[in-house]
């Protein structure tokens, strides 16, 4: 019964700070409540027991990629743009079809949302979230994990190089 | 009914708890900042406030109603919205990350498998409160300050992440509850195992906390105020209790995992089990320097005053020497009670001891410039860290495969560090007074 | 217990609004929100699928996405600010240096 409450009080905010996300005509505004959509989101996997995953997305997510956008849009801050068209000439069509690709999407979740699938048998997840994330992903994906920290770098290093006033 | 009291039962206690800190907090952080005052008098051969109340000590009093009363002013073109929730969002973070602490061992709001980490991460989101006050305020200076604030905190919370790493990797959880009782298990603090790490936490959470001597954000002889500029009374005391919030939460994360959260010195030596004796003892001491000096106070009133304390000081010594007595009071051991009180004293006792540390640098060093604050951060501390994570992680290994004791690869570990700081040190200066030998030259 | 098809539903929800959001808007910078807003729907699903076949596999998957996001703001931030720099807009309307 809590869950199901815990639930819906999670997923209305996460929607709703969604929505206020694309529809806000200021661009600092649409940061906060995508740090909102973000913690909703965050309540959404402490709920499924994902701990781990829970303090990432805290820790990386709102304390580290919106701290990102904040500055950028205090940096590109134009006053100029609050007072232009905020949705391009072809909003219409857009919005015709990605909710008809939603619609279509919905359709298939309702028409198999009593369809019992079984995965890979043997699984448990165990109370100490964190040390058997730590374990799977060290054992079994150390390869994945040695690419993302490749790709970390290369970023940085774009991003570093992107934004120097002179290289 | 019934179902709905059993359904909050074991939710009461944590709510009491919770709800005594936050009740607390305002009023100590208050303190806190009276406390600082006279510190700094002390170091400055003088004696701070003294008019307001004996000694001074009504001056949070008369500070927060004079905050309290005074007119609210938002500029003209500021975000309303985001004026109102900037430092709504800064007291959060700071008093939800007190959640995780176990003010010894009876004391906790919530035993979080991941408590450390919540702590880093809701510590991260404090820096909103800065970003986004200081856009609101539609000023350069606020905005420049936040802005500078932001990248200094952003910068060292990696330097601090690295050392916390370091510190996690000998307690092997993530759990503040279980960190201490590690400490317990291997007997000693993680301070004497860990050194490196700690100082490197030590400098880290001052340039967290934006304390002296890395407070160019928000020093008045800069920036006006940083992005605290446009905010008067009420909000900016809100801000202000903020920044001494986080002072507590970082304290207290360094007792948690560096000084042994609510144990003894050398929790495990037996001979030293003297020390258990030392809580009531410090408490009688203060008393006997309250009555000592009674007679020779110049006034009635303060007379009065120091006679006062001196009974609190007796009270709690009484408080803290009951435990130790072989009593039993309506079916409870007086023993059993001893590491609640006593645990409780140590931790309040090492969180204080570091953030007067953190007051002595503040009286002491001048601040640094923004370029040598992020130097220091992104050059000397960031490779300092994480070394010294590898260092202490090859010497775990070492202890659990080849046999070393511990405390063997430890030493080996925290000299290596050493070398590559000196190193860092050395080149660093080098390149600074070649930069400046070169500018004179060319000027 | 809650169902996971609510789970999956709620992620449907959002990678719509995301969508919706990256095809409608013009403002470069809330285009790369509502994609943040699209990878996190599609965390959702595979933490809840996770969590249905207690397997922790999904769970680092969702870490691997986190950490994939990260990278990708981080460049597309810079190329608008290099953008910015030049062209003084941050309008995806009027960057049309390449048409014809």
């Amino acid at each position: 019964m809590l869950d199901l409450i815990l639930f819906y009080f999670f997923a209305t905010l996460a929607i709703v700070s969604a929505v206020l996300v694309v529809t806000r005509r200021n661009a600092v505004h649409s940061a906060i409540f995508l740090i909102t959509a973000l913690l909703a989101t965050a309540g959404i996997f402490l709920q499924l027991q994902a701990e781990f995953v829970f303090i990432v997305q805290i820790i990386l997510y709102v304390g580290g990629i919106m701290v990102l956008f904040v500055f950028v849009i205090m940096l590109v801050n134009l006053d100029v743009t609050l007072r232009q068209m905020q949705f391009n000439r072809g909003w219409l069509v857009g919005l015709v079809l990605a909710v008809a690709l939603g619609a279509q999407l919905a359709y298939a979740l309702f028409l198999g949302r009593n369809v019992q699938l079984t995965g890979p048998a043997g699984g448990e997840l165990s109370a100490q979230n964190t040390e058997q994330v730590g374990q799977v992903l060290f054992q079994n994906y150390l390869l994945p994990f040695e690419i993302a920290s490749i790709l970390l770098l290369v970023a940085m290093i774009g991003a570093v190089v992107m934004a120097k006033k002179r290289i | 009914m019934n179902a709905l009291v059993e359904f909050f039962r074991p939710h009461l206690l944590p709510l009491l708890y919770a709800v005594v800190i936050v009740a607390v907090l305002p009023l100590i952080a208050g303190y806190i900042v009276l406390l600082e005052r006279k510190i700094m008098a002390d170091m400055q051969a003088r004696l701070g406030p003294m008019r307001v109340g004996p000694h001074g000590l009504l001056q949070p009093i008369a500070d927060a109603v004079k905050l309290l009363i005074k007119e609210d002013i938002i500029p003209e073109n500021a975000d309303r919205w985001i004026f109102w929730l900037a430092p709504l969002l800064s007291v959060t973070a700071g008093m939800l990350a007190l959640a995780a602490f176990p003010f010894g061992p009876a004391f906790q709001i919530a035993d979080l498998n991941i408590g450390l980490l919540f702590i880093l991460g809701i510590s991260s989101m404090g820096i909103f409160g800065i970003v986004l006050g200081g856009w609101a305020s539609n000023s350069h200076y606020s905005l420049l300050g936040a802005l500078r604030s932001a990248a200094q905190l952003v910068s060292y919370e990696t330097a601090a992440g690295m050392a916390v790493v370091g510190g996690l990797l000998l307690a092997g959880t993530l759990s503040t509850r279980r960190i201490v009782e590690m400490q317990a298990e291997q007997g000693t603090w993680f301070i004497f195992l860990a050194p490196i790490a700690f100082f490197t936490y030590l400098v880290a959470s001052i340039a967290e906390t934006n304390r002296a001597p890395f407070d160019l954000p928000e020093a008045e002889s800069e920036l006006v105020a940083g992005y605290m500029t446009e905010y008067s009374g009420f909000r900016w005391a809100l801000y202000f209790l903020a920044e001494y919030t986080n002072m507590v939460v970082v304290a207290s994360v360094a007792t948690t995992l560096f000084l042994g959260g609510w144990l003894r010195p050398f929790p495990g030596t037996t001979w030293l089990n003297f020390l258990d004796y030392t809580p009531p003892l410090l408490m009688l001491l203060l008393a006997g320097y309250c009555f000592y000096r009674t007679p020779r106070q110049p006034v009635k009133v303060q007379q009065g005053f120091l006679a006062a304390v001196g009974l609190l000081c007796l009270l709690l010594a009484v408080i803290l020497a009951l435990p130790l007595l072989p009593l039993a009071v309506g079916g409870i051991e007086a023993q059993s009670l001893r590491p609640a009180i006593h645990g409780g004293f140590w931790f309040l006792f090492k969180v204080f001891a570091y953030m007067y540390v953190f007051m002595w640098l503040r009286f002491t060093f001048p601040r640094y410039r923004f370029d040598q604050l992020m130097k220091l951060g992104w050059h000397f501390l960031i490779p300092v860290s994480i070394v010294n994570v590898m260092g202490i992680g090859v010497a775990l290994v070492l202890d659990r495969e080849a046999g070393w004791p511990l405390w063997q690869a430890l030493v080996l570990t925290t000299l290596l560090t050493l070398a590559v700081a000196a190193y860092l040190a050395v080149v660093g200066e080098r390149k600074d007074s070649a930069a400046v030998g070169g500018a004179e030259r060319s000027a | 217990m809650v169902p996971t098809s609510h789970y999956l539903f709620l992620s449907l929800a959002l990678f719509t609004i995301g969508v919706v959001g990256v095809v409608t808007r013009r403002n470069v910078i809330i285009i790369l929100m509502s994609i943040e807003l699209i990878l996190n729907a599609v965390n959702i699903n595979l933490v809840a699928f996770a969590h249905l076949w207690k397997q922790v596999s999904g769970q680092v998957f969702a870490i691997f996405i986190i950490t994939d996001a990260a990278a990708e703001a981080a460049v597309g931030l810079g190329i608008i600010i290099a953008f910015f720099r030049n062209r003084e807009t941050v309008l995806a309307d009027e960057m049309d240096l390449l048409k014809w």
